[in-house]
């Protein structure tokens, strides 16, 4: 259960869209079922109080959204971000691409995300209803009379149990306490992949990744993939719209993506959030991080606005190239 | 669709001796977009040339490739062949089958193959070429000079009477450099201040030049042309243009044990100082470390005694920004540190001196006015030893010396001889060298006269050991020819230390961005056809911050090095080079990581307005490239998270197409 609840959001909502702060709010819609939370536009209080929703499900981070909203709108926007999502919002901020005057931010505190795929793991499908308002995550299917009750810290998402900062980097007015940067233990999984060997290394990804669709959906859901024109949708590029026509393809797309949006990249872990397919397309961005938190010392896109990545930055102190292939010599 | 010529260099026996020209010519013929194929003995004589001019007429071609050597050697030369028939001089690629090919294969076959994936690459580029035309910037008619030295002198002199105004920067409180601590100049052995000093008055009193001494250069932005420089003038606690250089703050002040490095430690000076009597500009200055006022607040002597007011003790460091169109580095040199030859006892004995310390002890003005006596007591020494290439040609011993020649070392040597045997022919002078080098003119002769006419032991081998005894040094050496060892009983030991770049160049040069070989030597753009300019653009070199050199060679490397910078800066506009960055305004974010990378300020960012494809319009944030501004370093191409940013003539479209042709 969240801290915060619906009705809390409500009325911030409201009272900001009538004493004309905000001309619209951006937040969570009811989807096809309880746990399909989709992005939403709302304008007035009504269209609020029918379909605005806050759950355990309301995963979506937003800052993303507000490039194509911005711009859209005279006045300014209202938008609700968890503490993961200010990243991302910062990180956009920093490379131009909505008016922050345009925005008006207010920070949420989050308890974490579950993961539908861990709940249907329990639980089963058919599900027909979930509830999220008591302790427990009642989760009623077909097959069941009575709800199921799960417990929310057992089908937590990866990004939450692994969550780097419960704290707010941007806000306008924030709800809640402020919380902290969280030592998370989020590279693990980064190490253990670094530790095999190059065969099993490359038997892990290919078992993954030979189960992407090329929906392209981490790329749309990717906060950093804001390009005006996506190389895959470009057909000067060479490279664009192409469907998995062999093993290598989609690995191709995701290593081109993980490339270009690393060192921007703030983990939010929305590739792996939307993935119809749960590859943990977040362990490719994480590798990268990881990589730069040690080649040039911690590094967290988007902690602050205009702050320079490392990779786009040149300082006599920069590791030499060599010392990466010693490394690598080291993990083969 | 292109219509490719390709052109096959043999370059004599260059190529063609490793490379069969005659199937790279064939098969390239079938790449796409080819034409026309030949090959010929010098593609870029007269003759050659006439080749390419035919073909691009014959067949029409609209690009052409040729398999020759470097870029760098004829790229210019061929673009010129191209422009003269009429064509883009842009669509000219060269394929480098030499350097990077028929000199580094050894077998016929594989260098052929080689040449033939090479032509390849370079027809798939050219395949995507479009004619460029460049743009133009303008010039800044001042240089600057970075070192003052006789290096730096003569060029400033040379520059300033061609009329263009130069500045030199000076990181001692005086101009004058190594030269002006030498007694004597090989071969004429005409006194080394008479002929110098008088070149210093000339750059106190040429008006186009200005000195910055005690100043060094803090920062270098901008490119040819148009350089930005940001020189630091530190704090002298004098007054230049006040202080008349009268010397009686020297007299007074009562710090009087500061080491005094003109004269290599061998004798002290004042706290405040003028480094000697002949110094440009002649001003004193303090030296923070050792005065009281400065250290304590308790003095102030010299400020009494000034006589014009000049003392200042809160002067502070000033920044001075100046725009250049030329840089000229002559940061010179210095003899290495003798602290790890501890075979030659440097550091146990006073007696064993480096040949520039034996400068300062020859030199009347020297700290014994000229009398050759041992540092230790003051008598005169009747057996001097003299040790050549003391950490030069030392290719066994890396850590400890160089590996180059330091190549003055044996004309002076025989110049000190010489002298300690002219003026004391009482004294028995030894020389140990490994080889005796002496080209150059009228070098020889006067290395002869030392053994015949003088009677100066040369002898060939090195020393091994220098032992202080008593009053003695017991030198161990080894005669070669003889096959013996030697055991002398040397009253003065003096070694001929290699030389090695002032420690100031390895920073400069990341400043400038020109390059340095590994001993930190700065990189000419070309070794025998471009010997004083380095491979960046507008930086220019001059004496031994470029390899070691005697006064003559660095005089006439001073000249040159100016008569370059005069013909830079007698252009009003450069034409620039087309190869610049731009930005696909519909691909780009407006992210700013591109102005982020660019090392010559040249992306900045406007709003324009855009039509959706919904018939609204939206306005967007965008790059724009100033191409004059541009140097086409690429570091933005790869920046760019978008692929909206590219390079005129090195698009990634181009460069994909010569991997692709590569990787077929």
């Amino acid at each position: 259960m969240q801290k915060i609840t619906r009705e809390q959001l409500i009325d911030k909502a409201v009272s900001l869209l009538e004493n004309g702060t905000v001309e619209a709010v951006l937040g969570w819609g009811k989807g096809e079922f309880d746990y399909d939370v989709t992005p939403a536009v709302f304008k007035t209080a009504d269209e609020l109080k029918a379909g605005f929703v806050w759950n355990d499900f309301c995963g979506a981070n937003f800052s993303k959204y507000l490039v194509a909203k911005t711009g859209k709108i005279e006045g300014k926007i209202l938008v609700f971000l968890k503490p993961c999502d200010t990243y991302s919002f910062n990180q956009l901020l920093t490379e131009h691409r909505f008016d922050r005057e345009k925005v008006y931010a207010v920070g949420i505190p989050c308890e974490g995300m579950a993961d539908i795929a861990k709940v249907k793991a329990v639980c089963g499908e058919g599900i027909s209803a979930i509830n999220c308002d008591g302790e427990k995550i009642a989760v009623t299917t077909l097959y069941d009379d009575e709800p199921v009750m799960v417990d929310a810290k057992d089908v937590l998402a990866e990004r939450c149990v692994n969550c780097k900062s419960k704290k707010h980097v941007a806000y306008d007015e924030l709800l809640g306490e402020e919380g902290e940067v969280v030592d998370s233990a989020r590279f693990d999984e980064v190490a253990k992949i670094e530790a095999m060997t190059p065969d099993e290394r490359f038997a892990f990804w290919q078992n993954e990744l030979s189960r992407c669709i090329r929906c392209n959906a981490c790329r749309d859901a990717c906060p950093a993939c804001t390009c005006e024109k996506c190389v895959f949708d470009n057909p000067n590029s060479g490279v664009e719209n192409k469907a998995p026509a062999n093993s290598f393809e989609e690995k191709m797309f995701h290593i081109i993506r993980a490339f270009h949006v690393a060192g921007r990249c703030t983990d939010c872990g929305e590739c792996s959030r939307v993935c119809p397919q749960n590859i943990p397309l977040h362990l490719l961005n994480r590798k990268f991080i990881k990589d730069i938190n040690e080649f040039y010392g911690e590094y967290q896109a988007g902690a602050e606005v205009g702050s320079r990545a490392p990779l786009v930055d040149y300082t006599t102190g920069d590791i030499e190239p060599g010392e990466v292939f010693d490394r690598r010599d080291k993990n083969a | 669709m292109q219509r490719v010529g390709v052109f096959v260099c043999w370059c004599g026996s260059n190529i063609a001796g490793t490379v069969d020209v005659q199937a790279v010519s064939e098969a390239l013929k079938n790449e796409p977009g080819v034409v026309f194929s030949t090959n010929y003995q010098y593609m870029c004589s007269q003759a050659g040339q006439d080749i390419i001019k035919d073909a691009i007429a014959e067949h029409k071609l609209t690009g052409i490739v040729v398999c020759s050597c470097s870029p760098r050697m004829h790229e210019a030369t061929f673009r010129k062949t191209a422009a003269a028939a009429g064509l883009n001089p842009y669509m000219v690629e060269i394929a480098n089958i030499r350097e990077q090919c028929s000199w580094v294969h050894k077998d016929m076959l594989t260098g052929t193959e080689k040449a033939i994936i090479l032509g390849k690459a370079a027809v798939a580029k050219v395949n995507l070429n479009a004619p460029l035309t460049p743009g133009e910037s303008p010039v800044t008619k001042r240089a600057l000079v970075i070192g003052g030295g006789i290096a730096g002198i003569q060029t400033a002199l040379d520059i300033a009477d061609a009329g263009f105004p130069v500045d030199i920067v000076e990181k001692k409180p005086t101009i004058g450099g190594k030269m002006a601590q030498l007694d004597k100049t090989f071969p004429t052995l005409d006194c080394a201040a008479c002929i110098l000093t008088p070149k210093m008055v000339d750059v106190a009193q040429n008006e186009n030049i200005r000195i910055f001494s005690y100043s060094e250069v803090t920062e270098v932005k901008g490119f040819v042309g148009n350089f930005d420089v940001t020189i630091k003038k530190h704090a002298r606690f004098v007054k230049e243009d006040i202080c008349t250089g009268c010397g009686a703050c020297t007299e007074k002040c009562p710090m009087k044990k500061v080491p005094n490095e003109f004269n290599l430690g061998m004798d002290n000076r004042s706290a405040i100082y003028i480094p000697f009597a002949q110094a440009v500009p002649k001003v004193a200055t303090i030296d923070p470390n050792y005065c009281n006022m400065l250290k304590k607040g308790k003095c102030g002597l010299c400020a009494k005694v000034c006589a014009a007011g000049a003392i200042d003790y809160t002067q502070k460091d000033e920044y001075i920004s100046e725009k250049y169109g030329a840089i000229v580095v002559a940061t010179g040199f210095n003899p290495i540190s003798m602290d790890k030859f501890d075979e030659f006892a440097y550091n146990q004995s006073k007696d064993v001196i480096t040949s520039l310390e034996f400068e300062r002890l020859t030199n009347a003005a020297g700290p014994t006015a000229g009398k050759l006596v041992r540092p230790s007591d003051g008598k005169h020494p009747h057996t001097i030893v003299f040790v050549q290439c003391v950490g030069s040609r030392c290719s066994a011993c890396a850590e400890k010396g160089k590996e180059y020649c330091s190549k003055i070392c044996c004309m002076y040597t025989a110049k000190h001889a010489m002298l300690t045997r002219d003026k004391y022919p009482d004294t028995e002078v030894y020389v140990f060298y490994i080889d005796v080098r002496t080209p150059g003119k009228n070098f020889d002769e006067f290395y002869r006269r030392a053994v015949e006419e003088y009677g100066v032991n040369y002898i060939k081998g090195m020393v091994g050991k220098v032992t202080p005894e008593g009053d003695k040094l017991k030198v161990q050496a080894s005669d070669l020819i003889a096959n013996k060892q030697l055991h002398i009983d040397a009253d003065l030991v003096v070694l001929a230390a290699a030389i090695e770049p002032d420690k100031s160049a390895r920073p400069l040069a990341t400043m400038l961005t020109a390059s340095m070989d590994t001993n930190d030597f700065f990189t000419e753009a070309h070794p025998k056809l471009r010997p004083v300019e380095s491979p960046t653009a507008g930086v220019f070199l001059s004496g031994a911050c470029q390899g070691p050199k005697d006064i003559p060679e660095t005089v006439s490397q001073a000249g040159a090095a100016a008569s370059k910078v005069i013909g830079l800066l007698a252009k009003d506009k450069l034409t620039g080079n087309p190869c610049v960055a731009h930005s696909n305004e519909l691909m780009c974010n407006g992210c700013s990581s591109c102005e982020r990378v660019c090392p010559y300020g040249a992306i900045s960012y406007e709003d324009k307005e855009f039509r959706m494809p919904d018939r609204t319009t939206k306005i967007r944030r965008v790059a724009v490239v100033n191409p004059a501004v541009c140097q086409g370093c690429g570091a933005c191409t790869v920046a760019c998270p978008s692929g909206a940013m590219d390079l005129k003539g090195f698009a990634s479209a181009q460069i994909i197409a010569e991997v692709d042709a590569i990787c077929k």
